[in-house]
């Protein structure tokens, strides 16, 4: 049982923090520009497909750090020339035209690398157990994405604290037009943070890749879950996508930990439920149901906390 | 006093305003009715049929993004539960032997449809905008993901199926040809476009409008936004189960497709496209997006990745759809000069087809390169053979792209220059709209 508890959090706690890592590139977009980025997950794919690409030229090491850079040139590249066109037709039109590029990335991805997972392997450097805890053996390159991902979010936290960049994001992230009034270079500064962003989600994708599975689905399957994430935590707070990542992601790995059902725990009750219509909800295990542990998660916020957990804009 | 009132009564209709307004639903009826007779082929009447069905989900949609301004993810939840609701229905009835006859069953598919928006709404509607896209989506997800736990009653990944024609009959009418399948879907987009029409026209359809555009200003008036959100919501809803119940009959079976993000995005698809602006909009996109996806997947391999394209392009050149493209001549019409328009059309024109078939040609090679690799490089596209691993195509391809290009923006700047001139003579001439 014990057990059980230190691998689910390590695990949760992975799997929070590689949340964060795009929830926070989204959150800071959706604050600053007022766009809620729905390719903001094809970003994390890209990164994971850039990833492997340029793994098999030149090396892991060399893709950690190159395809979070062309993954953020992308989307630079889409906010200068794209969204910035579409931004005098509206919120809606802004958010349809992202919801259109993760379709359009989401096919140029299964023509490029095909439909079925590419073989992204770890890196043998780190392909060996990090430690063993109560005879499981963790492995060494989880415990490297969790130090990549703490990295970056304490590298973030300084840079929004402390530079002077970081001091106009939080800046924007309140009064986006009295930045404007400041005479600062409001383009620019959203091309940045659009740039560094998708940057963010790339690096995630990156190290996610391999330990995961790097398929042209991986956008579709995990961009829901990111804005669960920001609605739950609270559209445009910060601290709320934090929180919310790490709920998520340690509500989601323990779930799927579980083998208890309702046949389990009052089974010997009422034998007749297993053969009624009601058999699907009497025998499902938590962890059959945990991929829909973040959308109800998602409802019982809705209904007692509509703000988010740390929201307090309206939109 | 009196001149107040007066003013706040609208004027009561002439008959020739009457006849008109009755004559178009009549002319459409008539249309439909015809429509078998000038093309009677299987596939002819199975495309109608899929269209008749696109715009009642869509014209449903409309309520929420166009008239309400809430922009869903998550539609096909109750398109999808009507589906499934249809056929459980269907199975029952045909088991019972009910007297009941098929042509009344969507209607259950419609109140299966609001007993959801209803459920779902009210939690979903308390916030507008991004938000409400957000929950519509994160709802979405729930349904479609329970879809495929609770086995028993959705089927898992094959669905359900029943059999349309062993329902009680009347008039002798099985619904087993697809022509008798097509009248039932012709009569009820003809009753299910009429009531959405009407819905409009209602005080809550105007109320809608308002909480679309000031909903700060609506709560001054006296009204809740939430509770306007949610009626529109439950009716959506409504007119959406009725078309997933359509579709179900259609079909014969349902499955989690029904429910899952595609379709959710093909009718925001095919309502955006046609313009959320006019109510007909919703009509025009649905035809468009059904024959488009049925004729080029056809033609190309890719057309998905040319209609997500296509759609980035509605959006950010185009956002009134393609209804709005054309409602944005009728001041040039009404004036008298749309003429001086035509030219600077048609020279705007070439360049820009150079330009497409260019990027055609490209992505075709492409996608030979990296989808069929090692097969024989003579590929066919839209219709057109050519060598895809020949320098001459990447080269024919490239001089397209940049001289295309080049060409359209010189061009597209007269038309901008064109269109100004024309609209201000339109305007000066007193034709505003």
């Amino acid at each position: 049982m014990l057990e059980l508890i230190v691998i689910s959090t390590l695990n949760g706690v992975l799997f929070g923090m590689l949340l964060f890592l795009m929830a926070s590139g989204l959150t800071v977009i959706f604050s600053m520009l007022g766009v809620l980025n729905f390719a903001h997950a094809s970003f994390y794919m890209l990164g994971a497909f850039f990833g492997f690409q340029l793994s098999r030229w030149f090396g892991f090491w060399p893709a950690l750090l190159v395809a979070p850079l062309l993954a953020g040139g992308l989307g630079a590249a889409v906010e200068r020339f794209g969204l910035r066109q579409v931004h005098k037709n509206g919120h809606v039109a802004e958010l349809l035209f992202t919801f259109g590029l993760a379709f359009v990335i989401e096919e140029l991805v299964q023509i490029i690398w095909g439909k079925s997972p590419v073989d992204f392997r770890i890196p043998s450097v780190l392909d060996f157990p990090a430690f063993t805890i109560f005879s499981t053996n963790y492995p060494a390159y989880k415990m490297f994405m969790l130090l990549v991902s703490i990295a970056i979010f304490v590298g973030l936290l300084l840079v929004l604290k402390k530079s002077r960049v970081g001091l106009i994001v939080q800046a924007a992230l309140t009064h986006p037009h009295m930045v404007g009034h400041l005479g600062h270079n409001v383009g620019r500064i959203f091309m940045l943070v659009f740039g560094v962003g998708t940057a963010l989600a790339a690096v995630a994708g990156v190290i996610a890749g391999p330990a995961l599975v790097t398929q042209s689905n991986m956008a579709a399957l995990l961009g829901p879950i990111l804005f669960v994430v920001v609605v739950v935590g609270g559209l445009g707070s910060l601290p709320g996508a934090f929180i919310g990542s790490l709920l998520i992601g340690l509500v989601q790995t323990f779930a799927v930990s579980m083998n208890g059902s309702l046949e389990g725990a009052f089974g010997p009750l009422s034998p007749t439920y297993a053969q009624s219509w009601l058999a699907d909800i009497w025998s499902v295990t938590i962890a059959q149901i945990a991929p829909i542990m973040p959308y109800m998660l998602l409802v019982l916020i809705l209904i007692f906390r509509p703000m988010g957990l740390l929201g307090t804009r309206e939109t | 006093m009196s001149e107040v009132t007066s003013g706040v009564a609208p004027p009561y209709p002439a008959l020739s305003e009457k006849l008109r307004f009755y004559g178009i639903w009549l002319v459409t009826g008539l249309i439909l009715l015809a429509l078998p007779k000038i093309f009677g082929s299987g596939g002819a009447l199975t495309t109608f049929s899929l269209i008749g069905i696109s715009i009642i989900f869509s014209l449903s949609y409309n309520i929420l993004l166009g008239q309400t301004g809430l922009l869903s993810f998550g539609h096909a939840v109750y398109y999808g539960l009507g589906g499934f609701l249809v056929i459980h229905v269907i199975n029952i009835i045909s088991a019972n032997k009910l007297p009941i006859p098929l042509p009344l069953v969507p209607i259950i598919g419609g109140l299966t449809g609001l007993f959801f928006a209803a459920l779902l709404g009210w939690v979903s509607t308390q916030r507008s905008g991004t938000a409400f896209a957000m929950i519509s989506l994160g709802i979405a997800e729930l349904i479609a993901s329970s879809a495929l736990i609770l086995r028993t009653f959705f089927g898992g990944e094959a669905g359900i199926s029943a059999n349309r024609t062993k329902l009680f009959r009347v008039f002798d009418w099985n619904f087993g040809p697809q022509i008798q399948i097509y009248y039932l879907i012709a009569a009820w987009t003809l009753l299910a476009v009429i009531a959405m029409y009407a819905l409009t026209r209602t005080p809550l359809g105007r109320m809608c409008n308002a909480v679309r555009d000031n909903p700060e200003r609506v709560q001054f008036v006296g009204y809740d936004p939430h509770v306007v959100r949610y009626l529109a919501f439950c009716f959506a809803g409504f007119f959406a189960g009725i078309a997933g119940a359509l579709a179900a009959i259609n079909f014969e079976i349902a499955n989690s497709a029904y429910l899952g993000a595609l379709q959710s995005g093909t009718v925001l698809f095919s309502t955006y496209i046609g313009g959320i602006g006019y109510f007909i909009g919703p009509i025009v996109g649905a035809i468009f997006v059904t024959v488009l996806s049925l004729s080029l997947s056809d033609l190309t391999s890719v057309w998905q990745l040319y209609f997500g394209l296509f759609f980035i392009a509605v959006v950010t050149f185009a956002p009134g759809g393609l209804t709005g493209l054309l409602m944005m001549h009728r001041p040039l019409l009404k004036s008298g000069t749309l003429g001086k328009m035509l030219p600077s059309y048609l020279i705007a024109l070439v360049p820009t087809l150079a330009l497409v078939v260019g990027l055609v040609l490209a992505t075709e090679s492409i996608v030979h390169h990296t989808v069929h690799a090692g097969d024989d490089p003579n590929i066919k596209a839209f219709g057109v053979n050519f060598n895809a691993s020949s320098p001459i195509t990447w080269i024919i391809a490239l001089f397209l792209i940049v001289a295309g290009s080049f060409a359209a923006r010189l061009t597209w700047r007269r038309l901008a220059q064109a269109w100004g001139d024309a609209l201000s003579a339109a305007h000066e001439r007193g034709y505003h709209a």
